[in-house]
């Protein structure tokens, strides 16, 4: 790694846990870049991680860092920045984590437009528990579990991110490091919910069981298979079938959900104060209850 | 700001909660709807913004513990409120506050399950579940109350013990207590004690984030205030980092558990009634508890030397005092709205099952003075 993002390494730390030729590294390289290039303060600037071999990477960074329980760092990341709005929160997660057994946090916090930066490592596969399907193994792949070959439909990750109200979506590669860099960089800028899905390599777990090779080749294939956004009107439904869309996918301008959420304690506390006790309406329970 | 409380009115358990929590310096809240613990929830979302602080309604129980501890994390005292079946969904992130030290407190309005239930009816089906929830060995505080006036205490003392502990604790209340409306006369601002957790007291350079102070509790930073630190639940060394290391990894597990064991004294709270004479003893929690007051003095009335032994903090198990109890009694009775966990616990101590009877009930009804009399007559 450049010398330049040295300071923001935990140095003691190194080697780290990733496999030659893992992609990991290259999307930890493209974050610190864009983190450098916004100049982010260490000090306001809370990294949290889910569970996997891409959330491993906070550990290796000399941040404020959390490795949390697995599928949930959005909703912790949700609390840490509803508690503290002024700190920049990034989160770092994997295909399995963000999109399986964290996918209800992943497209409610989209929802809500909290901001927060995803960096979605997109290997295709669990990587750290050894190449078991994610909801984003493409169909005929095969897995430890699937080793008749996948038969479920992956998710188009950027569109559901869309959909559910995110307000800033792009995509790249490993293999296009400066595009993925100021993907984040212009993701952490936006002032809302911001996804980037980065498609990096898994040779260990996906590579090597589907004929990909090692990581240099699986760095050519996404160079080979990735068409830049722009790119993509030219080209038609047959040609684009199998390629990767890549660049910035989505922008709106949403309010974000803290800063409205301090114009409600803004009029909450003007309109009755910090008040004493609430009195309670109606009697025990009003609803039906389940 | 000098705020004016109205000394006297008519309150209900669950308001006690977010009152106490409110006086404690409680300023977020996440949760998830679910009877009968939504008053809570409720009144928070009302009054937190009110006073500068937080509530948002997550998708589910694992987002709103997850968040809770974020929150707390970044500084903010914080709580939720759940019933059965939510705080099932918690367990994991309990597990999670318990190793990586974040101070949190839990909310369970019990009702009858398992599974959905009764959701309106009051249960004391969760007590070993507070306990051993999640997995692993873990340390964990349990504080039970049986009026709406020990409901705004514990839930105060509950907030103080996990910022000094750094330790999840819950506070486990039963839908009769919740939902119950008595006359309570809350304490005057500053007559109650509230605790912040500890700062680091040295510079970032010196902060080691999990090194324990002489309490056997570490330190703690909040996240942005210029202390960079790791927190996993992981097994981690002092640093906060990620260790394989046997010798590294015990020594946590054991601290967390020692950081509770040698502070029982501070921990433990409790109440009786009549024990310096009594040759049978009702030892009972919660809602239950209200049923064996009346029957211990029911008891005494007709002549039979009965005691009371109220355990309010449920767990750690205040081993010491039952069985100091125990000596001087033939017999232990527990009743519980469920069939016999206490009552596990009880045996255990007092080592003679034969000594210890329950009166249990798994119906959705409260256990009634009557039923708890009927056994103090038959063992005397
Ligand atoms: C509740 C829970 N279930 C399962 C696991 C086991 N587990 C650990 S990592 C992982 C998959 C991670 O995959 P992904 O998010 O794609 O990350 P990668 O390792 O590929 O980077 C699983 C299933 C766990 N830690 N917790
Ligand atoms: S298993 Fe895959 S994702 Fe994990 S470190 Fe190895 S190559 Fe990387």
């Amino acid at each position: 790694m450049m010398q330049e993002l040295e300071k923001y390494l935990r140095r003691d730390r190194f080697p780290h846990m990733w496999c030659p030729g893992c992609g990991n590294g290259i999307v930890l390289g493209c974050l610190l870049r864009a983190i450098k290039k916004l100049g982010l303060e260490q000090d306001k600037t809370i990294i949290v991680g889910g569970i996997g071999c891409s959330s491993r990477a906070v550990g290796y960074l000399d941040f404020n860092t959390l490795h949390t329980t697995h599928g949930r760092a959005l909703a912790f990341a949700t609390g840490i920045k509803l508690a503290r709005p002024e700190l920049n929160v990034i989160v770092v997660t994997g295909d399995g984590d963000a999109t399986a057994i964290g996918g209800n946090h992943f497209i409610h916090a989209a929802r809500r437009n909290i901001d927060l930066t995803v960096v979605l490592f997109n290997n295709n596969i669990y990587g750290m528990t050894g190449g078991q399907y994610s909801p984003l193994t493409p169909a005929n792949k095969k897995a430890t579990t699937a080793p008749h070959g996948t038969i479920e439909p992956v998710f188009d990750v950027a569109e559901l991110a869309r959909a559910a109200g995110a307000t800033f979506v792009g995509r790249s590669t490993t293999y296009h490091t400066n595009l993925l860099t100021s993907l984040i960089a212009g993701g952490i800028e936006n002032k809302g919910f911001s996804l980037v899905e980065a498609i990096t390599a898994c040779p260990t777990n996906f590579g090597r069981r589907n004929k990909m090779k090692g990581g240099a080749e699986m760095l050519l294939w996404q160079r080979d298979n990735a068409v830049h956004v722009q790119k993509t009107k030219q080209m038609s439904p047959g040609e684009l079938e199998g390629k990767i869309v890549i660049g910035l996918l989505h922008k709106k301008e949403t309010p974000e959900y803290t800063f409205v959420y301090d114009q409600i304690i803004a009029r909450a506390r003007e309109e009755s104060g910090p008040g004493t006790l609430t009195p309670l309406k109606g009697g025990e329970s009003r609803g039906r209850t389940e | 700001m000098t705020q004016v409380v109205e000394m006297a009115r008519l309150m209900q358990g669950n308001e006690a909660v977010a009152e106490g929590a409110l006086v404690a310096g409680v300023r977020f809240f996440a949760g998830y709807p679910i009877t009968p613990s939504t008053e809570i929830a409720e009144i928070m979302a009302e009054r937190l913004p009110r006073m500068g602080g937080k509530f948002i309604q997550m998708e589910d129980e694992i987002a709103s513990l997850a968040a809770v501890i974020g929150a707390s994390l970044a500084g903010v005292k914080s709580i939720t409120a759940t019933s059965g079946p939510g705080f099932s969904l918690m367990q994991e992130n309990i597990g999670f506050a318990a190793m990586a030290e974040v101070p949190c407190v839990i909310v369970n309005v019990q009702r009858s399950g398992p599974s959905t239930g009764m959701p309106t009816a009051p249960a004391q089906g969760d007590v070993m579940q507070a306990r051993w929830g999640t997995h692993g060995d873990h340390p964990v505080i349990v504080l039970s109350p049986s009026s709406v006036r020990e409901a705004y205490d514990l839930t105060v003392r509950a907030v103080n013990l996990a910022e000094k502990y750094r330790v999840p604790v819950v506070l486990l209340l039963d839908e009769v207590i919740g939902h119950l409306r008595e006359k309570v006369i809350l304490p005057a601002p500053g007559e109650l004690e509230i605790v912040n957790r500890k700062g680091p007291g040295v510079a970032p350079a010196g902060y080691l984030p999990y090194r324990p102070d002489e309490t056997g509790v570490p330190p703690m930073a909040n996240f942005g205030d210029g202390y960079r630190y790791h927190v996993t639940g992981l097994a981690h060394d002092e640093l906060g980092l990620p260790t394989n290391n046997p010798e590294v990894a015990e020594q946590l597990l054991l601290r967390l558990h020692e950081k509770i064991n040698r502070n029982l004294d501070d921990i433990i709270m409790d109440d009786s009634m009549h024990l310096e004479d009594a040759g049978v003893v009702v030892l009972a929690y919660g809602a239950t508890a209200r049923s064996a007051g009346r029957a211990v003095r029911e008891a005494r009335n007709s002549g039979i030397k009965a005691g009371l032994y109220r355990p309010l903090t449920l767990w750690p198990f205040p081993a010491r005092r039952v069985a100091a109890v125990a000596e001087k009694v033939h017999t232990i009775i527990v009743p519980e709205m469920n069939l016999g966990q206490y009552r596990l616990e009880v045996e255990r101590v007092v080592g003679d099952r034969d000594r210890v009877r329950g009166v249990n009930r798994v119906n959705g009804e409260l256990i009634t003075p009557g039923e708890i009399l009927a056994l103090l007559r038959e063992v005397v």
